[in-house]
């Protein structure tokens, strides 16, 4: 396929208005011992018939289409409105830059300006910028800007935040003067208080917290705020799942004084991890640290009001070495398709979806912890994850469970060692009751099989 | 006009657009015991289908987009985006596929990732190639991350990366994320890298030199062989931002000039969407000597089965939660399988021409301040325009009534008031005249009648809109308090 425009005429027109002979003219000034002089290795080009059969096989080799899913650990099955595939396909969103020429981009950044303004309702929190990549370099991203803002060099991380998380946090400060600590948990699932105090000090210039953690265990976020405060440090509350703060207290009324996370929950597919979209919140006092693009509110000559982008001292195009993060491109694509979703759900839907995936997963930890060779690990109050432990090798259990079609949770061995046989298991709207009792009972015949089998 | 409010000034009680099934198990009070619940969440917005549907089409009228128009935004590539690369990317077996699904369920997936770092690897003459950097700065990020590891590996500790003075300002903010100073290195009066001020600077303090080629003037650096015998004399690593990579493809590599590492911009040279800023992509390529060192996981084939290779003991980590913004990389990936090995030669050659076709058109009457050959974009002054009281920003506002987007303005810094054009291969003759057609008439205006630029523009949903005010005065959401004032 091709998708140029000029024919063999406008070419030699051009070439003649230019004043050479050929196009190869032209790259005169690249060294000809540095030019290809063979075509790439490449495929040869494809129609488009030929293209769609292509991804079409490609896709199909995926078969994780045809399992019911218990899956969640930072990427979650939610419900998406038709009209927000509808609406976000349209060219006028999908095909502009970075909206640098406000008159020509209204569509853009108003639609930013509302992004921005429901983060602030759900969390509680005086700004939010226009996003980030993912959950995980917010977690990055609000480690290094708290560590601007208090120029101490301790950071403590929960051990029960999203795994990925961490390693991002590690990578991101690892040829810096920061220095993490680790917190641990407790059985209830949530941090080890006592252990938080002995952690902090006067080089502690923030905690992360991510609520529900992990586990899916919902933290006392408010207690571990109070104590980060009154040792002058700041506290970070992470958000892996983002339909919790439909149910749960804003981040901002418990004490947050940074929140970020992920929001692939408000209507992004699963699309094998990307892309996402990742937020950050603040106090209004932190507003000079905080990274990513801003968009503000302000008139026109005729004094309507417009929308453009703002605070850009903050940013590498201007502040280049000493800019607060040196993201440019991010996520805008998908802020517009969260924006669509809340919109669409609204305040009543969308605290109904919450409420709705609370009571699921109670019902399905419910169901499954009774049955016979299954532990709930942790007592702590969930949200919509729970971890279960087995008695026997989840391995051959999950087997079992695959060849009935099911996709069983995710095994916590590879990122917590402690906690072997130990397994997340994820449960939102899109599953039915039948759902989940057809999982209770395919792990109970698992689990009764099994014990069968060694008899 | 009919202005579109904020839709928190449409919400009423009781509208409602989504409806979630009634709950079908028991309901339990004492899910919530001893947890803070949230009551409401004031001030969100409870509006109907229709409104939200005619809200957000109403908005789109006002964006200006590449598929409406000529877009020739220098150094960010807005070529056409074709649409079977949509459509491949929106395929079912993608879209519900889960991260953390076993591997074998996701064969395809691990397919689709595999193919596209080999063939960037033979597009590029680099070894090894990773998808994880989300867009053009993380690759940065862990491009420089990875000279870092390595020369730690080696027991070097240097401080120092060097930066030509025309670089884009995510060089110096990803060097220093990277706990790096940064160094400026001076252009010459052809716009290219100093080689006297660069082999001065050089030393065995110095980590990396980062070097766009060609650079942000569109000027090609001829010197690119002796720029990297310079700094792998002493020891260092050269790094290329290969944002401009469109004025390269299927014409030279950046492996045959000797860098250890590149980025690529997904959403520039491999025609994915903007989106209005992202999501984006940027793969990060690199010679053997940097690969133990690439983030992890890294995809590997093992027979005829595709894995996720974590035991990867020198990697710098990983940089974002599971493995890249796949959906991006399906679409390119799909770009460059349709355009095979001439269509992609076609891709630099046509771009090239181009951007050549319009600095000839208009160099006569907009100030060069370099004379050297441009390949894929050109860089305009606002010199001449002093003497009219008239700037490069009036320039560009008035550009958008002639129903052009404007190029890129003061970019790069060591031009005056510059006006960056990229126009890209996709664009056809006609709306290449146009636009000269366009900026030779703002010429003329700019003389006879400045006023008309600097209330520019004039045919546009908002006048132009006052930035300082927003920033001086910043009003970041809005509040019901506003609700009266909309």
């Amino acid at each position: 396929m091709s998708y140029i425009s000029l024919s063999d005429k406008d070419q030699k027109d051009m070439l003649a208005k230019i004043g050479v002979l050929s196009i190869d003219e032209l790259f005169q000034c690249i060294p000809e011992n540095i030019r290809l002089d063979r075509n790439l290795k490449v495929p040869n080009a494809h129609t488009e018939l030929e293209l769609i059969k292509r991804f079409l096989l490609l896709s199909e080799k995926n078969t994780y289409n045809g399992y019911l899913s218990f899956l969640g650990a930072g990427a979650y099955k939610h419900f998406i409105p038709a009209a927000v595939d509808y609406l976000s396909i349209r060219g006028e969103f999908v095909s502009p830059y970075t909206p640098y020429q406000p008159e020509v981009s209204q569509g853009t950044l108003q639609s930013i300006f509302e992004f921005q303004t429901m983060i602030c309702q759900l969390t509680g929190m005086d700004v939010g910028n226009a996003s980030l990549y993912d959950g995980a370099s917010g977690a990055a991203e609000a480690v290094l800007m708290a560590n601007r803002l208090m120029r101490k060099n301790k950071v403590l991380v929960a051990k029960s935040i999203h795994p990925q998380y961490r390693n991002v946090i590690e990578t991101y400060t690892q040829n810096l003067d920061i220095h993490i600590e680790e917190i641990g948990y407790m059985d209830t699932g949530q941090v080890d208080l006592d252990g938080l105090k002995d952690l902090l000090d006067d080089q502690t210039f923030a905690v992360i917290i991510q609520s529900p953690n992990f586990f899916g265990i919902i933290e006392p976020f408010e207690e571990i705020a109070e104590r980060s405060r009154k040792n002058k440090t700041l506290s970070i509350f992470l958000v892996a799942e983002a339909v919790s703060m439909g149910i749960l207290e804003a981040p901002g009324k418990l004490g947050a004084d940074i929140v970020t996370g992920e929001t692939q929950s408000f209507g992004m597919p699963l699309s094998f991890g990307g892309p996402y979209l990742g937020f950050m919140a603040c106090s209004k006092e932190f507003i000079r640290q905080f990274p990513g693009r801003i968009v503000g509110q302000t008139q026109d000559l005729d004094g309507n009001t417009g929308y453009v982008l703002t605070l850009s001292t903050r940013e590498q195009h201007i502040r280049r070495e000493k800019a607060t993060s040196n993201i440019c491109t991010n996520q805008a694509l998908c802020a517009l398709r969260a924006t669509i979703f809340l919109e669409l759900m609204g305040e009543e839907g969308f605290m109904d979806m919450a409420r709705q995936n609370m009571q699921k997963a109670a019902y399905a930890f419910e169901q499954l912890s009774s049955l016979q060779g299954v532990k709930p690990r942790f007592s702590g109050r969930i949200f919509n994850e729970f971890v279960l432990g087995f008695e026997r090798p989840w391995l051959e259990i999950d087997l079992m469970l695959r060849e009935k079609k099911i996709c069983g949770g995710f095994p916590l061995k590879k990122d917590f060692p402690e906690l072997k046989n130990c397994v997340l298991f994820n449960v939102t709207e899109m599953h039915t009751k039948e759902d989940i009792d057809r999982l209770t009972t395919a792990l109970k015949e698992a689990l009764g099989t099994q014990q069968g089998g060694k008899q | 006009m009919i202005r579109e409010p904020l839709i928190f000034v449409l919400s009423e009680k009781g509208k409602r657009a989504c409806l979630l099934p009634v709950l079908d198990v028991d309901e339990k009070k004492s899910v919530t015991q001893g947890i803070t619940v949230r009551k409401n969440i004031k001030g969100f917005p409870q509006v109907s289908e229709v409104e939200v549907v005619r809200h957000f089409t109403r908005l789109s009228t006002t964006n200006y987009c590449v598929d409406e128009g000529f877009y020739p935004l220098g150094s960010c590539t807005m070529k056409y985006n074709p649409k079977i690369n949509e459509k491949v990317a929106g395929f079912e077996g993608f879209l519900v596929a889960h991260p953390l699904a076993p591997e074998e369920m996701n064969q395809g997936n691990l397919e689709v990732l595999k193919l596209t770092e080999d063939l960037l690897c033979e597009i590029t003459g680099m070894d090894k190639f990773s998808l994880q950097p989300s867009a053009g700065a993380q690759g940065e990020l862990v491009g420089m991350m990875m000279i870092r590891a390595c020369l730690e590996s080696r027991g070097e500790q240097r401080k120092v990366v060097l930066i030509p003075d025309s670089a884009h300002g995510t060089n110096p903010s990803s060097a220093h994320l990277c706990g790096y100073k940064v160094r400026e290195i001076k252009s010459n009066s052809r716009g290219t890298v100093d080689l006297q001020d660069l082999a001065a600077g050089m030393s065995e303090d110095v980590a990396a030199f980062m070097v766009t080629n060609p650079n942000t003037l569109g000027v090609f650096e001829s010197d690119i062989k002796e720029i990297t015998r310079i700094v792998h004399s002493e020891g260092g690593f050269v790094y290329m931002d290969g944002a401009n990579m469109n004025a390269l493809i299927g014409t030279s590599r950046p492996g045959d000039m000797d860098v250890d590492v590149i980025h690529l911009n997904l959403h520039k040279t491999f025609s994915t969407p903007h989106g209005g800023g992202g999501p984006g992509s940027g793969p990060v390529g690199v010679k053997e000597v940097l690969a133990p060192f690439l983030p992890k996981p890294h995809i590997e084939k093992r027979g005829e089965r595709y894995y996720f290779d974590y035991d990867r003991p020198q990697s710098i980590g990983q940089v974002k939660s599971f493995y890249g913004n796949f959906l991006v990389v399906v679409r390119a990936l799909s770009y460059i399988l349709s355009l095979g090995p001439e269509g992609l030669k076609e891709i630099s050659e046509i771009a090239v021409l181009n951007a050549n076709y319009i600095r000839k058109s208009l160099e006569d009457i907009y100030h060069l301040k370099y004379n050297s050959p441009t390949l894929h974009e050109c860089v305009f002054s606002d010199l001449f325009l002093k003497d009219f009281g008239v700037s490069n920003l009036d320039v560009a506002k008035r550009l958008i009534d002639y129903n052009v987007h404007p190029p890129t303005m003061s970019f790069p810094l060591i031009v005056h008031g510059a006006l960056m054009v990229e126009p890209t291969e996709t664009e056809s003759k006609r709306d290449l005249d146009l636009f000269i057609d366009a900026m030779k008439k703002i010429a003329i205006e700019a003389e006879k009648n400045p006023e008309l630029l600097k209330s520019a523009p004039h045919l546009t949903y908002v006048r132009r809109l006052n930035e300082t005010t927003a920033a001086r005065n910043p009003i970041l959401k809005w509040t019901p308090e506003s609700k009266g004032k909309e």
